[in-house]
C-alpha cells in the first residue's frame, strides 16, 4: 500500500498531508499511531519505534469518522478517555475543562453526543484526541464537511496549538487547505510528490497555485516526459 | 504536562473499573435495554410456570432454565456492543491509546457481571416466591451458578464478536451459537439418552455444563463435589473464551 516513505516531521508545525481520497494517507497515519499492521520497514515517532506502549499517551489521533460513543454524554466521554490517557482528579478535571473550552463546547458537556450536529460531532472527536496534551496530533481529514467559519477558527486553533510546541499532522483532500499548513506533504497512490513549504512548492513548479502544482507534480508535461 | 506517560501493557484495576463505568453509563442512557436484560428472563419463566402447568416437572425444569437465559440474553448483549465498538472505531481509538487489552476485557466482565447478579437475582426472587419453585437447600448455590452461566454467557459473546464483521452478523450468532447448544444441553432429551456423537457434541459444548450443575443442584440438598466439577468447567470455558477474545482484540489491523 504505502511504498518506500521517507519524512521527517517538523516539531511545533502543522504538517499538511495531501492527496486524493485512496492515495493512502489514513494508512500512512494509522502507522504513524501504531494501529496498522506493517509488512516491512521502520517508523520512528518522538524518538521510539511507532506504536509503542509509551507513545500511546504522546500521540494524539483522531479517525475520520468521530470516535465517541455516541450514547454517552460529552463529558463522560471526556472522563473515560481521559482516565484511559492517564488523567485522574483534578487534572482529569483541569483538562476536560481546557479542552471543551478550546473546541468552543461549552453547554454542551451535559447532552447525548448522538444528538450533536455534524460540526459538534466533529469537535468532539477532535477533543478527545486534544484531552492528553499530546506532542504528536495526528488528524485524520478533520475540516471535512465543516462549515467554513468552523473550517476557519480549527485551523487557527491547528497553529495555537503548534505554538504551543505541539506537532500536527492533518490530512486533507481538499487543496485550498493546502495553503494553511506550514508544511506540506503531497501524496499519491501510496508514494510522496513533494515534501515542503506551500511558498517552496509554488516556486518549484512555478504553478500559480497549489492545486495545479499538484496536478505538475503528479503527471508531467507532456513536453516534459520526452525530454 | 505528560508526567503520567505509564506502560500500561498488563492490567491496570483503575483502567478496568473506568470501563466497567463506562459500560454501565452506556447502559443507564439506555433504559429500555436495561429493562429488557433484567426483566427478559423473569418474564420467560413466568411463561414457563404456565407452560408447565404441572408442579413437580416445573420444579424439575425451572432451574436448568435459571441457568440458561442469563447465558442467552449476555451473549448477545455482549456481542453486539463489543461489535459496535469495532465498527464505530472507538475500540480503535482505545487501541491507540494506554488501554491493556484486558483492562477492556475485564472493564466489560464486571459491568456484564453486576448486570447479571441483578437479572439473577430478579429471575430467582419471581421462581421461588410467586412461582413456587422449591430448592432443596438454599437458593445460594443456585444464583451462584446462574451469574457464573450469564459471565460465560457473555464471555463467549465477546470472542463470537470477534468473527463478526457487522452488527447483522453479531446478531445471527446468537441462532448459529447458541441454538445447537440449546438443544443439545440437555434441556430439551436428558444427555444420557443422546446417542454417542450427539453425546459427543453435548460433551464439547459449555451450557451443557450450566445444565448439569443445575440438575444436580436441585438433586440434592448438599453442594457436591460433581457440582463443583461442573462450576469449574463452567469457569475454564468463561477463561479460555476470554483468553480468546484477547488474542482475538488486534492492537493493529491491516
Amino acid at each position: 500500500m504505502l511504498d518506500d516513505l521517507t519524512f521527517d516531521l517538523a516539531g511545533g508545525k502543522v504538517t499538511g498531508l495531501l492527496g486524493p481520497s485512496g492515495c493512502g494517507k489514513t494508512t500512512l497515519m494509522r502507522v504513524l499511531v501504531g494501529v496498522q499492521v506493517i509488512t516491512a520497514g521502520t517508523v520512528t515517532v518522538l524518538g521510539l519505534p511507532a506504536g509503542h506502549p509509551r507513545l500511546r499517551a504522546r500521540v494524539g489521533y483522531a479517525t475520520q469518522a468521530p470516535a465517541v460513543y455516541t450514547d454517552l454524554t460529552l463529558s463522560e466521554n471526556l472522563r473515560y478517555f481521559g482516565t484511559v490517557l492517564g488523567l485522574r482528579g483534578r487534572s482529569l478535571a483541569e483538562a476536560i475543562a481546557a479542552t471543551v473550552a478550546r473546541l468552543d463546547l461549552g453547554g454542551l458537556d451535559r447532552r447525548l453526543v448522538g444528538t450533536f450536529s455534524g460540526g459538534q460531532l466533529a469537535r468532539a472527536g477532535l477533543a478527545v484526541a486534544l484531552l492528553g496534551r499530546p506532542d504528536l496530533l495526528v488528524l485524520d481529514e478533520p475540516t471535512v464537511g465543516l462549515d467554513p467559519v468552523l473550517r476557519r477558527d480549527l485551523w487557527s486553533l491547528f497553529h495555537r496549538l503548534a505554538a504551543d510546541g505541539t506537532s500536527l499532522l492533518v490530512s486533507s483532500h481538499v487543496m485550498d487547505e493546502a495553503a494553511r499548513c506550514d508544511n506540506l506533504l503531497f501524496m499519491r497512490e501510496g508514494r510522496f510528490l513533494a515534501e515542503a513549504p506551500p511558498t517552496e512548492i509554488l516556486r518549484q513548479t512555478g504553478a500559480p497555485d497549489l492545486e495545479s502544482a499538484f496536478l505538475a507534480l503528479a503527471a508531467p508535461a507532456p513536453q516534459q516526459v520526452q525530454r | 504536562m505528560n508526567g503520567e506517560t505509564r506502560v500500561t501493557q498488563g492490567f491496570s484495576p483503575v483502567l478496568a473499573g473506568a470501563t466497567a463505568r463506562r459500560v454501565l453509563t452506556q447502559l443507564r442512557h439506555d433504559p429500555r435495554t436495561i429493562a429488557m436484560m433484567v426483566a427478559v428472563p423473569a418474564v420467560l419463566m413466568i411463561l414457563l410456570r404456565y407452560v408447565v402447568s404441572d408442579s413437580l416437572l416445573l420444579n424439575r425444569v425451572a432451574p436448568e432454565y435459571i441457568g440458561v437465559f442469563p447465558f442467552v440474553i449476555m451473549f448477545i448483549v455482549a456481542a453486539i456492543t463489543t461489535q459496535r465498538e469495532r465498527a464505530t472505531g472507538t475500540l480503535e481509538r482505545l487501541m491507540a491509546m494506554p488501554l491493556g487489552k484486558l483492562d477492556l476485557l475485564a472493564g466489560y466482565g464486571i459491568a456484564f457481571g453486576l448486570m447479571a447478579c441483578v437479572q439473577v437475582a430478579l429471575v430467582l426472587l419471581v421462581s421461588l416466591t410467586w412461582l413456587g419453585v422449591t430448592v432443596p437447600g438454599s437458593a445460594v448455590p443456585m444464583a451462584v451458578v446462574a451469574v457464573l452461566d450469564a459471565i460465560l454467557g457473555m464471555a463467549c459473546g465477546l470472542f463470537a464478536s470477534a468473527f463478526a464483521r457487522t452488527e447483522f452478523q453479531a446478531v445471527q450468532f446468537m441462532p448459529a451459537f447458541v441454538l445447537p447448544q440449546a438443544l443439545l444441553c440437555g434441556l430439551i432429551v436428558s444427555r444420557d439418552h443422546m446417542t454417542t456423537v450427539l453425546r459427543w457434541l453435548s460433551d464439547i459444548l459449555p451450557l451443557s455444563y450450566a445444565v448439569d450443575a443445575m440438575q444436580r443442584i436441585t438433586a440434592s440438598a448438599s453442594w457436591t463435589s460433581a457440582t463443583s466439577g461442573d462450576v469449574a468447567i463452567i469457569l475454564a470455558f468463561t477463561v479460555a473464551a476470554l483468553v480468546g477474545g484477547a488474542l482475538t482484540l488486534r492492537r493493529r489491523t491491516p
